[in-house]
């Protein structure tokens, strides 16, 4: 299988507010295939968000790898992570995605705004579109529900055409129903654009429907049985 | 979307914050435009004023601001006169002679050539009598010279027109002596036109009337100059009018007035037109000695002269020679300027503060938007991206607000702008601009800058991790 994405031997260390550090996670091996849908589950607090942080240049790990499709991250400076993380990374936030003063439209525009691939301004219509709200595309995010936030979201997360998408448990804030229409969405169009998926949820029923499932809790030797929770 | 784009859209949201911040900041620069624009239109009228013609006014010793306030502006109050013999001293021997013979007088006064004549040659000498008001403008009496030599505007190449009738004549059949011809405003405010008979009053604009009349056989122009602000007489009309004559001596008044006869009878080709000669004799010209001219204006015909004749002028007893361009800078640079300038500083002020306005906008809203800044960050917007959104928001302001205060200052300015023209000759229009205007955009644009950096520094380092979590 060709991977996507190659972690190895990651270690991320916090200082703590009290002094000393804490190493929250070292993973020595994660890997996510072309097209491939992982779930991520994990206790709270167990470093789920930090490594999508990671994954995604927001993050600088103290030891190891990341590497994306060919790109090794960890060595790009921090301009080159922010221009790789515009044209090859999506991300979906839990919540408060959107910008307030644009509108749904404006929003998905942002996604494709910071990198240098191309800016199809109809791209940003279509995935509107393809995530059923092309008749709310001039609305404000306040004027959207939590739902449709969520849509818009993974509208602008997509419209980078970006190689692997990040979703930090996008489900979480929004209705069962909701819920189920978001997941449903998200995972069709990223497999109708040929994009891989890490989505962190705490759902074992979500979890359950995807390719595979890692637990974060395995595959990190950190802390293991010894966190604060 | 582009940056500008993003930029107008986070000033869109925070519109009341924004409109404020971009009102105050208009405020600003309205006035300082509407300064810089008082500031070009009195430096401009100064410089029409100062473009007089003649290079020096010599008067009597005193003030020469005085001097120069009288002769140049017509304003300020009324001083000295000079004798006429002194004005004599800048005419050659045959003129004095024949002045002699004109008005009587000493003839030894016609026997030598005056002392200042030879730094004259080429040039002009033009007297003016003040000291009249017709309504709250000053009359001056002066000679046809005053319309034949004299220029105006930047060049100084602008002879004085006419919108009706025409210039002072030596004697003319109709009017004689009593002859006048009115500036622009006063024909405006005073409401007379060619053919008005004007009674001038003495000494103050509340004074007593003189009972001879004045015929306006011409109104100016507007010329822009204080001239727009005076009513011309012809000199020897001045002088005939009730109480002009300076009082003299009895046996020195006979003496003049044998002398003067004979000048009519001995010869008859004297200054004046040949067929108005019958009826000048009608009536008998004041004596030299009952003569006096508040000052006199003077263009040397090789300029290189003036400075000389002036130390000349100045070191005798009775009289002083100005430089009125150099009185008029003076006046402009001594009180005009320091006061525009104080003015200037307190609207930089204003547009300071202004500017500390935006960064305080901009600054109370980085709280809010530091959870904007990392969903940018997050979509691949670079420190640098974030950092010039915040600048160009602030650039957004202060190009709003430079524009707002301009068109303000500029509808202003284009409101009045016909008040300002009849007061001052200066014609201002809506897109009239001075070069100091063009500095406000830069500067207000720096000051944004700077206003920007606190702000922007702040979105600079603005965590991208933690600020997702909020
Ligand atoms: N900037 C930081 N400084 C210090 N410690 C941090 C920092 N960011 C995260 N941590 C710690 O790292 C650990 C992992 O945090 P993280 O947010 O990754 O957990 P998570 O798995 O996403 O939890 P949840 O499911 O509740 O979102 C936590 O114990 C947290 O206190
Ligand atoms: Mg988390």
């Amino acid at each position: 299988m060709t991977e996507i994405l190659a972690i190895t031997n990651l270690v991320k260390t916090f200082s703590q507010p009290g002094g000393g550090a804490l190493t929250v996670l070292n993973i020595p091996s994660l890997k996510v295939a072309v097209g491939e849908q992982v779930a991520l589950i994990g206790k709270s607090g167990g470093g789920k968000t930090t490594l999508l942080h990671l994954i995604a240049g927001l993050l600088v790990p103290d030891e190891g790898s990341i590497r994306i499709a060919k790109t090794e991250i960890t060595r790009l400076s921090e301009q080159g992570r922010d221009r790789f993380r515009a044209g090859s990374i999506g991300y979906v936030f839990q919540t408060f995605n959107l910008m307030p003063a644009f509108t749904a439209l404006e929003n998905v525009k942002l996604g494709m705004t910071f990198g240098s691939g191309r800016r199809d301004s109809s791209r940003a219509g279509d995935l509107l579109e393809r995530v059923g709200l092309a008749d709310r595309a001039h609305y404000r995010p306040a004027q959207l529900s939590v739902g449709q936030q969520q849509r818009v979201a993974i509208a602008r997360a997509l419209a980078g055409s970006p190689k692997i998408l990040l979703a930090d448990e996008p489900t979480a804030n929004v209705d069962p129903v909701s819920a189920e229409n978001v997941l449903e969405l998200i995972r069709n169009t990223c497999r109708e654009e040929q994009v891989a998926m890490l989505m962190v949820t705490h759902d074992m029923e979500i979890a359950s429907r995807f390719d595979r499932v890692e637990e974060l809790d395995t595959i990190n030797l950190a802390l293991t049985g010894s966190h604060p929770d | 979307m582009s940056l500008l784009q993003i930029a107008w859209r986070n000033f869109c949201h925070r519109s009341l914050s924004s409109i404020l911040t971009t009102i105050s900041l208009g405020l600003g620069v309205g006035l300082v435009v509407l300064v810089l624009a008082v500031y070009g239109v009195i430096s401009d009228a100064f410089t029409r004023t100062a473009s007089v013609g003649y290079n020096l006014v010599v008067g009597p010793k005193g003030s020469p601001l005085q001097l120069t306030l009288n002769s140049v502006f017509y304003l300020s109050q009324p001083i000295e006169n000079l004798p006429y013999d002194y004005y004599m001293e800048f005419f050659s021997q045959p003129e004095r002679a024949e002045m002699v013979k004109r008005f009587g007088g000493n003839p030894e006064l016609g026997e030598r050539p005056g002392i200042f004549a030879p730094y004259v040659t080429g040039g002009y000498v033009i007297p003016l009598a003040l000291g009249d008001y017709f309504g709250e403008f000053r009359v001056v009496g002066t000679t046809p010279d005053f319309f034949e030599k004299l220029r105006y505007g930047p060049n100084v190449d602008q002879p004085f027109s006419f919108s009706a009738g025409r210039a002072l004549q030596g004697f003319s059949a109709e009017h004689s002596y009593f002859e006048a011809v009115v500036g622009s405003r006063v024909a405006g405010e005073m409401n007379v036109g060619v053919g008005d008979v004007i009674h001038p009053t003495h000494g103050a604009p509340t004074g007593h009337d003189h009972e001879l009349g004045f015929t306006i056989v011409g109104v100016m122009n507007p010329t822009g100059t204080p001239n727009d602000r005076a009513a011309f007489v012809n000199l020897e009309g001045f002088y005939l009018m009730d109480g002009h004559a300076k009082p003299i001596e009895n046996d020195e008044a006979d003496a003049t007035a044998t002398a003067n006869s004979e000048t009519e009878t001995e010869d008859p080709a004297a200054d004046i037109d040949a067929e108005s000669e019958v009826e000048a004799t009608d009536y008998k010209l004041i004596s030299i000695p009952q003569r006096e001219v508040t000052s006199i204006l003077v263009r040397n015909g090789n300029m290189m002269f003036g400075p000389g004749m002036q130390v000349a002028i100045n070191e005798g007893i009775r009289a002083q020679a100005v430089a009125p361009i150099g009185e008029i800078n003076k006046l402009m640079d001594a009180i005009v300027g320091p006061l525009l300038t104080a003015l200037l500083l307190i609207t930089l002020i204003t547009c300071f503060v202004a500017a500390v306005g935006i960064l305080v906008a901009i600054y109370n809203s980085m709280n809010d938007r530091r959870r904007d800044i990392a969903v940018m960050r997050a979509l691949g917007a670079r420190r640098e991206t974030v950092t010039t959104i915040i600048v160009i928001e602030s650039f957004l302001v202060a190009i709003i607000g430079a524009a707002l205060g301009w068109v303000l200052a500029h509808g202003a300015i284009a409101l009045y702008s016909e008040r300002i023209e009849q007061q001052t000759g200066v014609r201002v229009g809506f897109f009239s601009t001075s070069n100091y205007e063009l500095l406000i955009l830069p500067l207000i644009l720096t000051l944004s800058l700077i206003a920007a950096l606190l702000p922007a520094f702040s979105a600079y380092r603005t965590d991208v991790a933690s600020n997702l979590q909020k």
